[in-house]
């Protein structure tokens, strides 16, 4: 880390050099960053050992210093608020959605005058005009629209997503982009990446420096599995309201067509609600349950989960504090995982999660696949979806066969999917695979295409 | 400043505040602009933070808090809760022991560099549904009611068919296994792991087998199995709902007892009658795997052994409110229905006036002292916090405001430090690397600390107004520092 920071410092010592700074040029009044000044400008006990007080790291912070914040939600808005007034003015913002009601609670970038419109253009609009001097840039895109040379342009890059899928690829994306120079890593190569998450009261927040600290995947079993009731029960032996409501989004909706051929059922249309309700509620009067109401309907058919203002708030800040350490060298960052829960009190543990020897995407170690020659090819698709450190959601498996690239199976195309599904039901010796083969995977958990070596057990 | 991620999520607000706008205002905080400067400091906060949320009043006051103490300290009774942000020390004594006196809970908040610090001043706060994340079902499996015994001896699993048997809701299983163990346990609970690792295998040697001896597929047993652990523990009275019943409002009844304490006195008759000890049913499982009709039949049984308990001590409360002359209607069925449910997690907080906190003869010295045996625990934070609120007494300043005054207030602050604990007979090790850094913090207030304590009062301050889920009792420090934090009982 140390050579890190002192290219850093360096960097910061050319770029100032470069761009002679006028305080008054840039509407800067005076006393407005005092607050921030006193932990650049004097020396304390407890700061980094690299940290040096200076006047400059404040200009670095103002001037050079480039956040990306990914998400404009419930984290998204209070980390762009945060990150405005902590000085830091070079921050881009990513976002696929656009604005819904719902979100109004606690997404106070947004009014009601905005819904419908992107999340970033918004969220980026408000922070410009209400920070002076600060220059939020939007991006109405996913993360996967951009390439490495997006991403290597930022110092630190802050997540406030909703999905650990989005989280493994920008993991995956971060990780692709370290250098190693005969084995060893090239500390400025790191991006760091912050990480905060929320569901209801509680929350986490983590520092990653890629390649050396515990990545996503390190500790991708600290994340609960989501909960999908089985089909059995759902088609013939409801129980609870929240069977009878699937019954009728899974089995219902597809058979009858209410709204036409075609026509997917949108959670945001509330026609399309007020159908699944009704006919929930005639399910489970077949079965006497009770319980189906107009909420219940929109909750399961939109997956929501609880989202409150106050936890955003906190996990947010807490990351925002540990952007500011790390561009600053203030203080020693966060080592490396918060978790926060205020349901009884408040409680918060601090811990450092390890990295995993053999983690499928930070680890120089190559994956195995152990299985008899005798095993379906489907299998192999199971283990790579079910096995808890790998958990990807529809792999494609490539592989090299008389020197040719051959696709095994691939399910994001549905004219490649129907002309691999055969190959499901094929022994992977029939498929002509050899002991020590090695099988490239792609998934939309991460960016890069994993590599498993075969190996045949008898 | 925090005040402002505070407003964020509350209802109703009213900005006391005396303070102009001023640079340093609007560099930290969201909620003021440019255009702020010069404006008093509550009016312009309170402008933009309507924006917010159309359905929320919100008004300001322009004046000091200390005035209004002075002239007209009631203004404060009308508020189901008032927050105290960056208060001077005698500000905030003063504003406590109006609040306590009328019963208004108070809710203390700070920063101080990169330390957050709320205190929260509550007589007495119950709560009714803690929403706690962890609790165990009410299953009575270990002394089943009449309905459920008899529910119970309606299964009948070795002549059940294949079907039937594997859709068996797993309560039924483990109750009729439970009956078998009796017969050779001389009816005793399996106790120990050793006996319930015996009792998985009871369980597991009844899954069906098929033609060729191997075990079928039967969900429902394993369900079982995995439930063994928790559906075996003896149904029992935690000891902080014990302690409510045993609380002097439980026991003395009178016109003025609140909603709370009737229903939890009408609750203590029924287990001490009718209940036999135990608390009113529950009323709730969790899903199983089961057919639907054997699923909510069992889930029946529950249901209505719930109600009727629940309609029992509705008669006990009736029987108290008659007798203290208030018409039944005083308490719903309703809220009687939820008050049984819950009772398993009632909770009551109460807490330490600030009074208490800081006179020399009631402070928490065994506390302050064991937590300081780590020199580095939040203890320190605090004991800080209360230095510098002794300098500003002394000096009419906070230290180390200005660059030039940090390196000579480092001394005088430590000369606090010693005072305080010199005065409350502490002998503890306060590390001069805090007292430098409480003087480089030179009452910085970084907003994403603001912001992070907001959010966590925001909350706090919801769950008082609520009642719902428990608040934190009494003081907690949050150090951005190591991104740590403890929760003090001070």
């Amino acid at each position: 880390m140390l050579k890190l920071r002192e290219k850093k410092r360096r960097r910061i010592e050319e770029l100032t050099e470069k761009m002679a700074v006028d305080v008054g040029s840039t509407g800067d009044w005076d006393g407005r960053w005092s607050h921030v000044q006193k932990f650049l400008e004097r020396s304390g006990p407890f700061t980094h050992p690299d940290f040096e007080a200076s006047e400059e790291t404040l200009q670095f912070l103002l001037d050079t210093c480039k956040i990306l914040v990914i998400g404009a939600g419930g984290l998204g808005c209070e980390l762009l608020k945060n990150l405005a007034l902590s000085g830091f003015r070079h921050i881009h913002v990513v976002d696929m959605d656009t604005i819904d009601v719902s979100n109004l609670n606690r997404q106070f970038l947004f009014r009601s005058k905005d819904v419908g419109r992107p999340k970033a253009d918004v969220a980026a609009d408000f922070v410009n005009s209400r920070v002076p001097g600060c220059h939020v840039v939007p991006h109405f895109k996913k993360i996967q629209d951009f390439d490495e040379s997006f991403y290597r342009q930022f110092h630190i890059i802050v997540c406030g997503l909703d999905s650990i899928i989005a989280r493994r690829w920008m993991n995956g994306m971060l990780l692709s982009l370290l250098v190693y120079e005969d084995g060893v890593l090239d500390p400025s190569s790191i991006i760091p990446l912050i990480d905060g998450g929320t569901e209801g009261f509680k929350g986490n927040a983590r520092v990653i420096l890629p390649g050396m600290t515990a990545c996503i995947d390190c500790t991708l079993e600290l994340y609960p599995p989501q909960i999908n009731f089985p089909m059995c029960t759902i088609a013939s032996m409801p129980r609870l309201p929240e069977h009878c409501i699937e019954y009728v989004r899974i089995l219902q909706w597809p058979k009858e067509k209410p709204f036409g051929d075609g026509v997917a059922l949108d959670g945001d249309n509330p026609e399309h609600i007020q159908w699944v309700f009704q006919k929930s509620l005639e399910r489970a009067a077949e079965f006497n349950i009770t319980g189906v109401t107009y909420r219940l309907t929109q909750g399961v058919i939109k997956r929501i989960i609880p989202a409150v203002a106050s936890t955003n708030a906190v996990i947010a800040a807490a990351c925002a504090t540990e952007v500011f350490k790390i561009a600053t060298s203030a203080y020693i960052p966060l080592n490396n995982y918060l978790v926060f829960n205020d349901v009884d009190g408040l409680y918060t543990y601090t811990f450092e999660a390890e990295r995993k020897d053999n983690c499928s995407a930070c680890s120089q170690v190559p994956q195995k696949l152990q299985f008899p020659p005798s095993a379906k090819l489907q299998e192999v698709l199971e283990y790579l979806t079910e096995n808890a450190s790998l958990q990807m959601k529809s792999p494609a498996i490539t592989a090299t066969l008389e020197g040719k690239n051959k696709t095994l199976y691939l399910q994001t195309v549905a004219s490649i999917e129907e002309r691999t599904r055969p190959n499901l039901c094929k022994t992977l010796k029939e498929l002509g695979l050899a002991d020590g083969q090695e099988l490239a995977v792609a998934d939309v958990t991460t960016p890069q295409t994993v590599l498993f070596k075969l190996n045949f057990t008898s | 400043m925090c005040v402002q991620c505070l407003m964020l999520s509350l209802c109703v607000c009213v900005c006391v505040c005396v303070c102009v706008c001023v640079c340093v205002c609007v560099c930290c905080s969201f909620f003021l602009s440019c255009e702020s400067i010069g404006k008093n400091r509550a009016q312009a906060a309170t402008e933009f933070l309507q924006e917010l949320n159309s359905d929320v009043s919100g008004n300001f006051v322009e004046e000091s808090p200390d005035k209004l103490l002075d002239n007209d300290p009631e203004f404060f009774h009308r508020f189901s809760l008032v927050i105290g942000v960056q208060l001077p020390e005698s500000t905030c004594q003063r504003l406590g022991a109006v609040l306590w006196s009328a019963g208004v809970p108070f809710l203390v908040c700070r920063t101080y560099g990169l330390v957050g610090y709320m205190r929260l001043v509550v007589k007495e706060h119950t709560v009714v549904e803690s929403h706690p994340d962890n609790a165990l079902e009410d299953l009575r499996l270990d002394q089943p009611f009449t309905e459920l015994r008899n529910h119970i001896s309606s299964y009948h699993l070795d002549s059940m068919d294949k079907k039937d048997h594997s859709h068996t809701p797993w309560i039924i299983v483990i109750a009729k296994y439970l009956e078998k163990w009796y017969n050779e346990h001389n009816c005793q609970l399996p106790k120990n792991y050793k006996e319930k690792e015996v009792f998985r295998q009871l369980i597991r040697d009844g899954i069906r087998k098929n033609e060729n001896g191997a075990p079928e597929e039967e969900e429902n047993f394993d369900e079982a199995i995995k439930n063994v652990n928790t559906a075996l523990n003896p149904t029992k009275i935690s000891s902080a709902v014990d302690d409510i019943f045993n609380c002097v409002q439980c026991e003395n009844i009178t016109s003025q007892t609140s909603a709370f304490w009737m229903m939890a006195r009408g609750v203590r008759d029924f287990v001490q009658n009718e209940g036999n000890g135990s608390l009113p049913v529950r009323g709730t499982i969790p899903d199983m795997i089961a057919d639907s009709d054997k699923f909510i039949n069992l889930q029946n049984v529950y249901r209505e052994k719930a109600l009727q308990d629940a309609a029992v001590v509705s008669k006990h409360i009736q029987s108290h409110l008659q007798a203290v002359g208030k018409p039944s209607e005083s308490i719903s069925e309703q809220d009687i229905k939820l008050f049984c449910k819950s009772a398993a997690f009632l909770r009551v907080v109460r807490c330490r006036s600030l009074a208490e906190e800081y006179s020399t003869d009631t402070f928490q010295k065994d506390t302050i002292t064991s937590c300081m045996d780590s020199p580095d625990s939040e203890m320190v934070l605090y004991l800080m916090l209360r230095s510098v609120d002794r300098f500003y007494q002394q000096h009419s300043r906070y230290p180390g405001v200005y660059n030039y005054q940090v390196e000579e207030d480092i001394s005088k602050l430590k000369l606090c430090v010693n005072s305080l604990l010199q005065e409350h007979g502490l002998s503890v090790n306060v590390k001069d690397d805090y007292v430098h850094e409480f003087c480089r913090y030179g009452t910085a207030e970084p907003h994403t600390v603001a912001s992070f304590l907001g959010g966590a009062a925001a909350q706090e301050a919801i769950k008082l107004i609520t009642h719902q889920f428990v608040p934190f009792n009494n003081t907690f420090i949050y150090n951005a520092m190591s991104q740590t934090s403890a929760t003090f009982q001070l």
